[in-house]
């Protein structure tokens, strides 16, 4: 798109990038807010069919206009400030969560070279910027100063720094494998990579425990059923949300569907061939990348769904107990075979032969023995 | 151009941040003030061309380190007024780091004049540009393994310490076995019974 600003229009090559990164942040975030608004949809129009119920279906044709209806009925309403709060960090906390939650859609590829930031420590990135967004809620407890939202606060923190380290190692192991951070570079790994036929690590038996584990941490770390304890409405009112109302609420709703739909697309970029259609077969790629990953985030977001509607929520030390007694081991267990395998198989057992990374390895003490 | 504003602007904040961190009296402001200095300092690492140790700060630090740090301190009752009176006597100890962190910055600026730092080149040992994290793999894994290593084994030790330390065994608890829950049937714990009307049920 630089280059279009740059000779086509004829601006300076400083101002057609600008303009250019400005255009691509506009292209994400205004289709990412349409879509967290029909999700919101599909999401109560899921739990209503398990439900045997209706769901919405006043607002426009099926309800579809339901959302829009509910965001100009929060966008009317009064700002509440309760009085004991701590005002400034009050409003900040919903702004982090929802800031937070665009931020990371920055370096997700949608198709072949069709990312914001092609950057290389891509995934990376994705785990320091997830990992801000429990500030937004830690924040809000705090600065609400009320009982309920400061427990949830307090549940929030442990529970996604907890599952962030399970995360942290299932990324490892797939980092191992593709040999990037990069992301697209990670999608590009997984074509064809099952018998060259089936792209997408998640069908490698070495890799499907990997993935169902990601799946459900995910779930944790966006704090959905089984796994929200911090809005557990038995418990705490309605968590750390219990004092915001209007916008300031309607913050934190679109952000955590904003999370929520970026981990759909995490799952499938990660383990199901990103933007690469299902089966590596000429006539599949005709579909445009965008389409096949719009269609695998829909497919994980219909599973979040399912969760929400059938599982039953835990108990707080269940989840503690999954997250670091079972999660970690398991996915530390993991980054080791999966390097054991990737020496084995890519390095050779001696150190020598295979191919790819092996040269760079034989040829690296050499290299720093002379010149240091 | 774009450069150096960004670097003038990660700098401002970074020491204005720091500032606020030390002087403001909550604590809980003041872990938020530490927590947008760790940032911006991720920024300058970012245009000293150190994406890696940035984007490790950021995880580390401030996706982890902070969050705990700023649960403890949102969880502590802090008396302002008791702390303001520990102030003389902590105060030798304070004047004996003040100087030498000066010592630390004069020593600094005379490095300065020794010319760029040019981390880049210094992280990344080969001639040709090679992404951040592989010059620093390549790096750790080989000349510095041995050394690497024992870093990770100080690190262990000192958790196994921390561990040995804080655990103790208490009496009159009951901890929950999950694998009995996990076994436990429906038939362990009831019956069905076709009872008749009028009569009581055996317990």
């Amino acid at each position: 798109m630089t280059e279009f600003f740059n000779t086509t229009l004829g601006l300076p090559y400083g101002w057609s990038w600008f303009l250019a990164t400005i255009a691509g942040i506009l292209l994400i975030a205004l289709p990412l807010m349409l879509t967290v608004a029909m999700i919101i949809y599909a999401d109560r129009k899921i739990w209503a069919a398990m439900a045997l119920r209706r769901g919405p279906n006043v607002v426009g044709p099926f309800g579809l206009l339901q959302s829009f209806a509910d965001g100009l009925k929060v966008f009317l309403q009064e700002t509440i400030i309760p009085s004991a709060a701590n005002r400034g960090l009050f409003l900040l906390a919903p702004i982090i969560t929802f800031t937070v939650a665009l931020i990371v859609w920055a370096v997700v590829p949608f198709d072949a070279g069709v990312v914001l930031a092609d950057i290389n420590v891509g995934l990376l990135y994705v785990l320091a910027a997830s990992s801000l967004g429990v500030y937004g809620i830690i924040i809000a407890g705090w600065a609400s100063n009320s009982k309920y939202p400061f427990y949830s606060a307090l549940r929030a923190a442990a529970q996604m720094v907890s599952y962030e380290v399970a995360i942290g190692f299932i990324l490892i192991s797939v980092v191992l494998y593709a040999g990037s951070f990069n992301l697209s570079q990670i999608v590009m790994a997984q074509k064809g990579h099952i018998f060259g036929v089936i792209n997408g690590f998640g069908l490698n038996p070495l890799f499907l425990p990997m993935a169902v584990m990601f799946f459900i941490s995910s779930l944790a770390e966006t704090q959905r059923a089984p796994f929200d304890l911090t809005e557990a409405e038995s418990e705490l009112v309605a968590g750390y949300q219990t004092e915001y109302s209007s916008m300031s609420f309607a913050l934190y709703w679109l952000g955590e569907y904003a999370n929520v739909i970026l981990m759909c697309v995490l799952n499938a970029t990660l383990f199901w061939g990103g933007w690469l259609p299902p089966i590596d077969w000429a006539p599949l790629y005709a579909v445009p990348g965008i389409i096949w990953l719009f269609l695998k985030m829909c497919l994980f977001f219909f599973f979040f769904s399912w969760v929400k509607a059938t599982v039953p929520r835990y108990r707080y030390d269940q989840l503690m107990r999954l997250g670091w007694k079972v999660f970690l081991p398991v996915s530390l267990f993991w980054v080791f075979l999966v390097s054991g395998i990737l020496m084995f198989d890519r390095v050779g057992v001696e150190g020598a032969g295979g191919r790819g990374i092996t040269t760079a390895h034989a040829q690296a003490p050499a290299r720093a023995g002379v010149e240091l | 151009m774009i450069q150096a504003i960004a670097f003038y602007l990660f700098a401002t904040v970074t020491i204005a941040s720091a500032a606020l961190t030390i002087s403001s009296r909550n604590p809980v402001h003041s872990v938020l003030w530490l927590i947008l200095a760790f940032f911006n300092a991720a920024g300058l690492m970012v245009l000293a061309g150190a994406e890696f140790i940035a984007m490790l700060l950021i995880i580390v630090y401030v996706g982890a380190v902070a969050v705990l740090f700023l649960f403890v301190v949102m969880m502590l009752d802090i008396d302002v007024a008791e702390m303001r009176a520990g102030f003389v006597r902590y105060l030798p100890l304070g004047l004996a780091l003040a100087v030498a962190l000066l010592a630390e910055i004069v020593i600094g600026i005379g490095a300065y004049g020794a010319g760029g730092i040019e981390l880049a080149a210094r992280t990344a040992p080969a001639a040709q540009p090679v992404p951040n994290i592989q010059a620093l793999g390549n790096l750790l894994y080989t000349r510095y393994l041995f050394i690497f290593e024992v870093a990770g084994l100080v690190l262990l030790v000192a958790m196994i310490g921390a561990i040995v330390l804080t655990y103790r065994k208490r009496g009159g608890v009951r901890p929950q076995s999950i694998p009995r829950q996990n076994a436990r049937r429906p038939e362990d714990a009831t019956r069905n019974v076709n009872q008749p009307i009028g009569v009581g049920v055996e317990l």
